[in-house]
């Protein structure tokens, strides 16, 4: 009898160890959501009884926009380690392309660039971070595809940056495009369309390569200055920002070729549109801006021009605020606090920053870049 | 007064034994019902969110370059065989790493307890050392040290002919493949079958006459001369594949990368500490007495290391060093960190792929269970096999 009760109490210690690792594995992420969470299905559940709607929705509309407005601020996700596009400096601030795209949100709903919390993501963790919730929107140079729009349960907002896959090369190996890549030892940061497009970019040609696979960022860098491949592949303002931390920057070009086209854009939760709509028409505030020559400069004073155009883009003649679901004056928020297209462009990534991009594809549409925005009315 | 009889009843409730099945099925009901709730949840939410989910992805191309694979492997192939390549590049450096630790870590250990004082502290220095750097680190380490020390391919190494190193890892000439290669290995197979009967009749023969029969030299001879033989019957091939430089890398030939070699290095050097302490606590808990003993009945050193020692020293070695087996095999996922495409790398990118996380982690989880189950059932058997007979 003895025996068989320290066994059953080895066994009760086991089951319990065992429901607790459960619990915990399952738990970790969103815990105290699950009665939220089921709450919401029971919702949805009563909704599709009554109205026979087709697809679920994954976020039904308005709740983001709601769910953002009750804790004050909007968490987005962002790089974290990428040099004018998400990346905190010297003093701890988040500077970037895709922060102030964040920022240009957060002026958006509350009036004040500053209410954003960060949370940097890795390629890997990005897409999970957003289906669970744990971030409202996923600012982080992240591609727009089509698996991702719909096998994801993910939606894109507006584009804020058009780039395409390069590769990166040491000047001294002589080489002048990426056909005369044959056999060479390739570079990767996992996790990204990366790896899928430099395969199809060798099959493609009949080419052989061998990737190098390394998780981090700065790991790779210095795997790839030390010669450990002979280039480097990943989205052409990564390749700017990888080598100007180099070194000694001149010694390695880019090479002509860009094998893959790389949509950047905002993403969020499937089903949504209004919290889509904001994010998209935030991206595009910052374009119209630009094109209508305003900048956080002379905001102030365009705010009592006569055109009707820009009269209905500051709020001064109302309505897109109320049809967004916010104040009047949401996109001169964004533009004063932020600024237009073409001065976060200047800022975070352009010519005269360390990175020295040219617009190119991210130029206005009337300079002959891909940055055009619907009318404001 | 006290004629009561002895198995008096017990009530219901009071009997510890019913007791015990009450709260254990009542725990396993928790468990079963909290997991079915969370299960059927996940599913709801990833179905809700347009996430698709099941294992179907398996057998769609994959699409992406392996830097390193035992088997043929291209971008065209599925991703269950791209994960295979994974389980595989784990299974050879975690079976190589092992092997390796086991070997280095017994010298070191008995190195530790050796009689020669700078043998004793050299070993008890590599111990301290390589036990309080975190294995990670060391192996930042040994990478960087590989593709920061070694030349570019162009200028290579060339230390003996068909011998390359570079910061691409050591290429070295292998033979072209031949039948006779075939016939090789299965001369080696039955030369081994061969010195394991030897082995058997020797042993029988000493219990029975007392001789002891020189098993090392013939068992060495019938293990090499065998496949030799078949070689040279075969009319010994020597047709290498040579290594050459071809435009950016060594084209043929067998390449150990600097990622793979990194975190062999790191890996062993690192568990082979631990081994060391393990090793040298068994050898400790067998007392000073047998070793006296054992010479004074007239045994060679060798003899009471084979004979006494180790038999009653393995028993305490091996449930520990069972853990330390497990430890590098799973320490190995730290490959991501440098580049080497283990499991976790391979099914990292599937992930990323596929968007199926769940899928992904819940196969990395199975794929590590099984692989330490393997190893603990392995090392139970052999210990098992080594626990002390009372006869």
């Amino acid at each position: 009898m003895k025996r068989r009760e320290t066994i059953s109490v080895k066994v009760l210690a086991v089951v319990c160890m065992s429901f607790f690792l459960i619990v915990g594995m399952w738990g970790c992420g969103d815990s105290g959501k699950v009665s939220e969470l089921q709450g919401k299905i029971a919702e949805l559940e009563k909704q599709l009884a009554t109205k026979d709607q087709p697809a679920p929705a994954a976020a039904t509309a308005g709740s983001t926009l709601n769910a953002v407005r009750t804790k004050g601020f909007i968490q987005a996700g962002v790089n974290g380690d990428l040099f004018g596009f998400g990346k905190p400096d010297e003093k701890g601030v988040w500077r970037g392309l895709d922060v102030d795209t964040a920022r240009a949100i957060a002026a958006a709903v509350f009036g004040d660039a500053d209410k954003v919390r960060y949370t940097p993501l890795t390629a890997k963790t990005r897409f999970t971070a957003l289906q669970s919730g744990e971030i409202d929107v996923l600012t982080r140079n992240c591609t727009q595809t089509l698996s991702r729009d719909t096998a994801l349960g993910l939606d894109f907002a507006q584009v804020n940056y058009y780039d395409g896959q390069g590769f990166l090369i040491p000047k001294k190996l002589g080489v002048k495009s990426a056909k005369e890549l044959d056999g060479a030892s390739v570079c990767v940061l996992p996790g990204t369309t990366t790896e899928l497009n430099v395969a199809d970019f060798f099959r493609a040609n009949g080419m052989q390569m061998k990737p190098v696979v390394i998780e981090n960022t700065a790991e790779l860098a210095k795997a790839f200055f030390a010669g450990r491949c002979d280039c480097l592949t990943s989205d052409a303002s990564q390749l700017a920002g990888i080598r100007a931390v180099a070194s000694n920057p001149k010694d390695y070009i880019i090479l002509p070729e860009i094998i893959s086209k790389e949509p950047l854009a905002p993403a969020v939760r499937h089903g949504d549109n209004q919290w889509k709509d904001i994010v998209s028409y935030s991206v595009w505030a910052l374009i119209a801006a630009e094109e209508m020559g305003i900048t956080s400069q002379n905001v102030d004073a365009m705010r009592t021009s006569s055109d009707p155009k820009i009269k209905r883009f500051l709020g001064a003649s109302p309505g897109n605020g109320k049809a967004l679901g916010l104040s009047e004056n949401w996109a001169y928020n964004i533009v004063k606090q932020v600024g237009n297209y073409g001065e976060i462009f200047a800022r975070n990534v352009g010519v005269d920053t360390p990175l020295g991009i040219e617009r190119g594809l991210n130029a206005l549409w009337t300079n002959g870049g891909l940055m055009y925005a619907p009318p404001f009315k | 007064m006290h004629d009561a009889p002895p198995s008096r009843k017990v009530p219901f409730l009071n009997d510890p034994a019913n007791r015990s099945i009450i709260y254990q099925t009542g725990v396993l009901l928790m468990v079963g019902v909290l997991s079915y709730y969370l299960i059927s949840n996940t599913l709801a939410n990833l179905d809700r969110q347009n996430i698709a989910t099941g294992l179907g992805f398996l057998q769609k191309e994959a699409s992406f370059e392996i830097g390193e694979s035992p088997i043929r492997y291209s971008a065209a192939d599925t991703y269950a065989r791209a994960l295979a390549v994974g389980v595989l590049n784990t299974l050879i450096v975690s079976f190589i790493g092992i092997a390796l630790t086991v070997i280095l870590g017994t010298l070191i250990g008995v190195a530790r307890l050796s009689g020669n004082w700078l043998v004793s502290r050299i070993a008890a220095i590599y111990i301290e050392v390589f036990q309080d750097i975190p294995v990670l680190l060391q192996l930042f380490f040994w990478y960087a040290f590989f593709y920061e020390a070694l030349p570019g391919p162009r200028q290579a190494v060339n230390p003996l002919s068909g011998v390359f190193l570079s910061n691409r890892g050591l290429v070295f000439a292998i033979p072209v493949y031949h039948p006779a290669y075939a016939g090789m290995g299965l001369a080696l197979l039955i030369g081994g079958v061969a010195v394991l009967l030897l082995k058997r009749w020797a042993h029988k023969r000493q219990d029975r006459t007392g001789q002891t029969f020189p098993v090392l030299p013939v068992c060495l001879a019938v293990v090499a001369g065998l496949p030799v033989l078949t070689w040279w019957l075969a009319g010994a091939p020597t047709q290498m594949n040579v290594p050459v430089l071809k435009g950016f890398n060594f084209q043929g030939g067998l390449n150990i990368s600097p990622e793979f070699s990194a975190l062999l290095l790191g890996l062993v050097l690192y568990t082979a500490a631990f081994v060391a302490e393990v090793v040298r606590a068994g050898i400790q808990s067998v007392s000073r007495g047998q070793t006296e003993a054992a010479m004074a009945i007239g045994l060679k050193p060798g003899q009471i290391l084979n004979l006494v020692i180790l038999p009653q020293a393995l028993r305490v070695i091996i449930p520990p060093l069972t853990s330390q087996m497990l430890n590098l095999t799973k320490n190995s996922s730290l490959a991501v960190a440098i580049g080497y495409p283990d499991f976790v790398s391979v099914a990292g990118t599937t992930i990323n792929q596929t968007g199926q996380a769940i899928e992904g982690v819940a196969l990395i989880m199975i794929v590590y269970l099984c692989f330490s189950l393997a190893t603990s059932a392995f090392m139970n058997w052999y210990n098992k096999k080594m626990a002390l007979v009372e006869r």
